[in-house]
């Protein structure tokens, strides 16, 4: 009984599975717009203005003008959205089928928010224009700001950040101008081994040393080790909770009393936040910095690798450091109407983050995400994606190994090292499998501490059929792996992909990082 | 409550049974029982998409925004350019928008190529050999441009122009911050930077501040924040007598006009990529561009996309060099990014292809007219002048004799953006001083009428 049997009808076919997706994908190779290109055409079309046309050289010294031609590419508009359109067919996407990618949260991304981000209201707004002008987008950052803070717990919040990394190092000099404002500057930051890269990368570059505890047996951090590493020149931790094994750190209590002892600051890392969504709260576990990612927790979506956007929360004592400037609400007019709102810069702010006030059509987009969904519906969006991994954890247990065998969060860690010693199949293989499969792999080799890692996040928005079908997938390739011949396929697979495994060390070998470096 | 979670309450009872619970609660037996939310977090309940999509809409009717309401003189790095129904009908591809960082080369060959024709179609802008797959705007590429460059030259101290874009400026001291490095601002002079101002050995400006080393970095923006054509040449001669690397900002658009930054001599180019079809968007999500010679390429920050073979020999792409990467090189990178602005950068190389040979160049001279246009009936308004001497391109600025924010208040009231008010250090203190930009987009109709009310507004 799989929980899934007793429900009729239930049809092995699902949205997220084989059905409609990467067999299905494009495998003509797509020539480059370079190679489409005809000399002579062209597909523009620009206002009339009836301008002048005086000559360059009377509006130009010749000293700056562009020396020999500037070649971009000559075609038409049909060959343009011919070339896009099949290069979109060589893309898998959340839209085509299921992603369980650790750690990515790619769940399905609402319509809605495509739409609210192209209201020329918000779209054809100018940075730039005076707070009189931009007083609905000004309202709109205030109440997502509120939004974020009611979910996190905290006080207040910068949006400038413009992806998670970016608020991981917003929120490192933000615990640097703290420790500094308290007249005692310290050296070191308090990393798991479980954390994610961006992590000690952040914490180099905010000037800081990284230290590095280990996990205990549990998967969580081994509370010992910590309080053998803290010390009085110990600025903070960065912790992700669900961590990056998809566990709870249970004594995170424990954790923030002792880092908070020697005079540490706790830093959230926001990547699992999905997990946690209306249950618990990073502010009520005593986290002082916690950094969201909105394309992965508020669905924005993710782009192909961004945009995404890392807002930074913290507790009331850091507030006056925040990056400005930031939208804040004014007085109310004498009239007592509209509420004004203005920019400010709080008092002791590191300074600015971004060009201008972060990624805010894609801000726009989780407020929207949000409000949709409310405190019921984000309640429900954790609880279902914590569902969703168990049960998927539950059913592949014996299908791989898992090194944590507890009740886990938003996603699993599985592990292919049997698979790998009996059959020679991979973590590795077993993703490029399931690509076979109709599925997008999960994450593999990490977190770096679980030896051939397959990390699984189903997210909320996939059904019990496809989790069923995605089972199945991955009890198929374990199957066949045992056959030395179906072992033999899947270290070659995938094989009806747009393209097959690629030679990546030819392409760091001999660099080709544009057309015209071709050889 | 939202409609995009699949379970039915059977389903949730039955995945429960295969669980051994009774009820959702027991998934987060992990979470102390002290720490469980019990009083919400403050926000409504969920609300059905047409409601929240209402009150989205009475949000965006609150701005005055550009197209309804305004005609944009405004510039500033975000500028109000044509951007086709072809552009945003591709960008807007699920294929493009839902995937996620192309990990797996097998299926997602879509964003990898284009991501190559875009890097591709920004070195050649850029006039140098390599670019790189994006990163999250002008200023976060400016930071790290400085990062690689401090790397290269060994020398932390870094000269910055200020006709460097003032936002880039508050970012890169913003982060230095956390790296140390020593950032010398040189003020401008006429509209162009007079390096010859610092001492080159011990960075000891004539008046004022100090870097108290020679340069390891010199930034300079072309066209620069007033609009005005600075020769580079001067600035390279600098870095080759002090061993310093040469980094250019500069404007994608301008540069269909402009001799390139690689044939400047710049070392590394970095730019906003806005201009190339995103819209103003109060913001964001805009393009770091980032380009640089091919000497530096395994310094290069983000991620970089190559070509190679697949097993049956065919042309594929995938990202390469990973080794620079966070993931891997952990405390040792020398750069964060991970997620960076790749549909931004799948949007430009659409763009730069709508665009084409013809038309990028079209589009700079269009805006090199207009500007020329603009800023001879503007100079006309008695007292009104120039703030700079230097040639400028589609951006100039202007001192008034009027207080500049109080004049776009009242020119927005006769539905023009005018521009933008200029910070104390380009005016010697004073707030008259206006930055206006002019795209492809202004018609003779908006600007002779602009400069009616903006005589108007001087009153």
């Amino acid at each position: 009984m799989t929980g899934a049997d007793d429900l009729q009808p239930t049809s092995p076919e699902s949205a997220g599975g084989r059905a409609s997706s990467a067999p299905l994908l494009g495998r003509d190779t797509e020539p480059t717009l370079f190679e489409l290109s005809q000399p002579g055409r062209s597909a523009w079309q620009l206002r009339t203005t009836e301008v002048p046309e005086l000559p360059v050289e009377e509006l130009l010294p010749e000293a700056h003008l562009r020396q020999g031609p500037l070649a971009l590419a000559e075609v038409s508009e049909r060959d343009l959205v011919a070339h896009f359109t099949r290069l979109s067919h060589r893309q898998f996407s959340v839209d085509l089928g299921a992603y369980p990618l650790g750690s990515c949260t790619m769940k399905y991304n609402p319509k809605i928010c495509d739409a609210v981000a192209a209201l020329p209201g918000l779209a054809d707004a100018h940075p730039g224009a005076p707070a009189s002008c931009n007083q609905g987008w000004m309202g709109l950052l205030v109440e997502l700001e509120a939004a974020l803070c009611g979910i996190t717990g905290m006080s207040a919040a910068t949006l400038q950040p413009a992806a998670g990394a970016a608020g991981e190092l917003t929120g490192l000099l933000l615990m640097r101008a703290w420790h500094e404002a308290q007249g005692r500057p310290r050296r070191k930051v308090v990393i798991p081994d479980s954390a994610h890269g961006t992590n000690p990368a952040s914490v180099t570059l905010g000037g800081y040393e990284t230290v590095t505890v280990k996990s205990d047996d549990r998967g969580c951090v081994d509370l010992d080790a910590l309080r053998r590493v803290l010390d009085a020149d110990v600025a903070g931790i960065m912790l992700t909770n669900p961590n990056t094994l998809g566990l709870f750190e249970e004594e995170i209590l424990d954790i923030a009393a002792a880092v908070h002892e020697v005079g540490g600051l706790l830093y959230y890392d926001g990547a699992n936040l999905n997990a946690i969504l209306g249950v618990v709260r990073p502010g009520d576990m005593g986290f002082d910095i916690v950094h969201l990612n909105l394309h992965k927790t508020f669905a924005t979506p993710h782009g192909g690798g961004g945009p995404g956007a890392g807002p930074v929360a913290v507790s009331e004592r850091l507030a006056p450091f925040l990056p400005g400037p930031r939208p804040k609400r004014a007085d109310r007019g004498a009239d007592g109407g509209v509420a004004r709102y203005e920019w400010s810069t709080p008092e002791h702010s590191i300074g600015r983050v971004h060009s201008w006030h972060g990624n805010a059509l894609v801000l726009a987009r989780a407020l929207t995400y949000i409000l949709v969904h409310g405190d019921d519906g984000l309640t429900e969006v954790a609880e279902r994606a914590v569902l969703n991994a168990n049960w998927l954890r539950k059913r592949l247990s014996g299908t791989f190994d898992a090194p944590y065998d507890r009740s886990c969060m938003h996603e699993c860690v599985l592990s292919a090292a049997a698979l790998k010693k009996k059959t020679g199949v991979k973590a590795l293989d077993v993703a490029k499998s399931l690509l076979e499969e109709g599925f997008h792999s999960p994450t593999v080799y990490f977190p770096l501490i679980v030896e051939e890692a397959l990390m699984i996040e189903p997210t909320e928005t996939e059904s019990l059929q496809t989790l069923e079908a995605l089972a199945a997938a991955f009890e198929r390739i374990v199957a066949r792996a045992g056959d030395p011949d179906g072992a033999a396929w899947e270290k070659e697979a995938p094989h009806s992909t747009p393209v097959r495994r690629v030679d990546e060390a030819l392409a760091a070998r001999s660099l080709v990082a544009t057309y015209d470096a071709r050889r | 409550m939202s409609g995009y979670t699949p379970h039915t309450e059977r389903e949730i009872a039955s995945m429960l049974a295969f669980l051994g619970l009774s009820d959702v609660d027991e998934l987060f037996a992990a979470v102390p029982a002290a720490l469980r939310l019990t009083g919400g977090t403050g926000l409504a309940p969920g609300a059905p998409e047409p409601d929240v999509l209402a009150h989205l809409h009475d949000l965006a009717a609150l701005n005055r925004h550009v197209g309804r309401d305004l005609v944009c003189f405004a510039g500033g790095g975000a500028y109000d350019r044509e951007v086709p129904a072809v552009t945003k009908a591709l960008a807007s591809r699920s294929e493009f928008v839902t995937s996620y960082t192309p990990y797996q080369p097998e299926v997602a060959q879509g964003v990898l190529q284009a991501l190559f024709e875009f890097q591709t179609l920004v070195a050649r802008l850029a006039g140098v050999e390599v670019a790189n797959a994006s990163l999250y705007d002008g200023a976060a590429s400016l930071v790290e441009a400085v990062n690689l460059a401090v790397a290269a030259s060994g020398r932390q101290a870094v000269w910055v122009s200020q006709g460097v874009n003032p936002s880039w400026r508050s970012v890169l001291a913003t982060f230095a911050a956390g790296t140390g490095h020593e950032i010398l601002e040189v003020p401008l002079d006429g509209g162009s930077t007079p390096w010859s101002s610092v001492d080159e050995s011990s960075g000891q400006l004539k008046r004022g501040g100090s870097s108290g080393q020679g340069p390891g970095v010199v930034v300079v923006a072309y066209p620069n924040y007033l609009g005005c054509l600075e020769d580079l040449a001067e600035a390279r001669a600098l870095c080759d007598r002090t061993g310093a690397l040469l980094v250019v900002a500069f404007d994608p658009i301008c540069a269909g006009l402009l001799r390139s930054p690689g044939d400047w001599g710049a070392d590394v180019v970095v730019g906003e990529g806005q201009p190339l079809g995103m819209p103003l968007g109060m913001g964001g999500p805009y393009l770091g561009l980032f380009a640089c010679r091919s000497e530096h390429v395994r310094r290069l920050p983000g991620r970089l996309v190559g070509e190679t073979v697949d097993a049956e020999g065919r042309r594929a792409y995938v990202t390469t060099l990973r080794a620079r990467e966070q993931d891997i090189r952990r405390e040792k990178a020398t750069s964060n990014v991970c997620t960076n602005q790749t549909l931004m950068a799948v949007t430009a190389a659409i763009q730069m292809g709508w665009l084409g040979t013809s038309g990028i160049k079209e589009v700079a001279l269009r805006s090199l007219r207009g500007a020329d246009y603009c800023r001879k009936a503007l100079l006309a308004l008695p007292g009104v002048e120039p703030l700079a001497t230097a040639p400028t391109m589609s951006e100039f600025a202007l001192r008034l004799p009027v207080d500049a924010e109080l004049l776009v208040e009242r020119l927005a009231d006769e539905g023009f953006l005018a521009g933008m008010a200029l910070g104390a250090e380009y005016t010697g203190g004073s707030g008259n001083g206006l930055l206006v930009a002019v795209t492809e987009r202004r018609t003779r109709t908006e600007i002779d009428s602009f400069a009616d009310c903006f005589a108007k507004a001087l009153r």
